[in-house]
């Protein structure tokens, strides 16, 4: 009721929120985290345009790693096919397609529901490649520990100046196709320097996924991330009882701590 | 095209809290944009236009705030010029984001309750 003259009409409300729009997907990413942690999983998220190489980085990634004794596993994105997943599962990792439809992007909720059924936590590292999209997968987050940009020597030395949301949150860059650059006119350099003005902190690397030039390199940076990881002790390798109501409800074993809420 | 989901988050969380407040209508939505938020503001406009028919929203304004990004070094605090490398050329830090640039925030609801 109207306070001033209680006249009885319906009065007009502000609602102070401030409040992120993305809150509902960040609770989400921040529930996955928790169980890649949990299970000692390094979650990866792969960004680029259609065609950067994304697959291709990954399948070279297998073939890359294989002397370290990793188990790696993947979700791959696709609007209409899953032809990625089935590359990746050609190149020995475990891969299970997400078929987005109509959607631009993954979120946190639909790499949740990928992940059930399917052995992730059997993964050392793992991957999951995001629909090839520049734009609208840079601001979902899904968990990950770290976010890795592909982009290809073929796409246009100012790529990034011209998606720099998408780089700003890269933590590594991956410079791929490298061994197309004797055919093209490109400039290592500029792609260097437009980093720098869309990365406060950037780091690159210069790969081919056909020769393995520069694999070595990003391989390295794996080895790092997953040294930070720690490893899930035998007494936290529980059974998990996953009832998923439409609010995300969650039942975990006795003793196991959890950083989310329920 | 995110703009789309995003409007739905957005008309999902201004109805619950019209029901917490038992509301009539709601009159006025206030947002803010960074310019680094990876949203097109006039996209979200013409996203928020199409799906408040039929809502609670069908009547409220969406009056969005853009926000420019800037950068400043987080050591002395001089920013960045616009298109620069983003490291201070005194300090050779990294430099930091304002707050806001990257801002997507629902920020205010004007709602009729009885």
């Amino acid at each position: 009721m109207c306070t001033t003259c209680g006249c009885g009409d319906p009065e007009l409300v502000p609602v102070e929120l401030h409040e992120k729009i993305l809150a509902g997907n960040d609770r989400a990413a921040r529930h996955n985290r928790a169980h890649f942690l949990e299970s000692g999983v390094l979650a990866l998220n792969i960004m680029g345009s259609p065609g950067s190489g994304k697959t291709g980085v990954l399948e070279a990634t297998a073939k890359a790693a294989a002397g370290k004794g990793w188990r790696l596993g993947a979700v791959s994105a696709d609007l209409a096919t899953d032809n990625d997943a089935r590359r990746l599962e050609r190149a020995g990792i475990p891969s299970r397609a997400i078929t987005t439809g109509q959607a631009c992007h993954l979120d946190a909720e639909l790499v949740h529901r990928s992940l059930h059924g399917f052995p992730w936590q059997a993964s050392d590292v793992f991957f999951i490649e995001n629909v090839g999209n520049l734009v609208c997968p840079a601001i979902y987050d899904l968990g990950q520990a770290a976010n890795v940009v592909v982009l290809s020597v073929t796409e246009g030395e100012d790529k990034p100046l011209k998606y720099p949301v998408m780089f700003k949150t890269a933590d590594l860059v991956l410079i791929t196709k490298c061994d197309l650059i004797p055919h093209l006119e490109v400039d290592l350099t500029r792609i260097h320097d437009a980093l720098a003005r869309v990365m406060p902190r950037p780091k690159a690397f210069e790969v081919s996924a056909r020769t393995g030039a520069g694999m070595d390199r990003w391989i390295g940076w794996l080895d790092e991330l997953r040294a930070r990881i720690p490893r899930p002790a035998e007494a936290r390798v529980h059974t998990h009882t996953h009832a998923h109501g439409p609010h995300g409800a969650h039942s975990h074993g006795p003793g196991e701590p959890h950083d989310h809420d329920h | 095209m995110h703009e789309y989901s995003l409007v739905e988050s957005l008309l999902r969380r201004v109805e619950e809290e019209a029901r917490r407040h038992g509301a009539l209508a709601i009159h006025k939505l206030t947002m803010r944009v960074g310019e680094l938020s990876g949203v097109e503001a006039e996209l979200l406009q013409t996203a928020y236009d199409t799906f408040r028919a039929g809502s609670i929203c069908a009547n409220a304004e969406l009056v969005i705030t853009r926000i420019p990004a800037t950068w400043v070094c987080p050591q002395c605090k001089e920013p960045i010029a616009r298109g620069g490398v983003l490291v201070c050329p005194t300090c050779d830090v990294p430099a930091q984001l304002d707050e806001g640039s990257d801002a997507l925030t629902l920020d205010g609801i004007e709602m009729e309750v009885p």
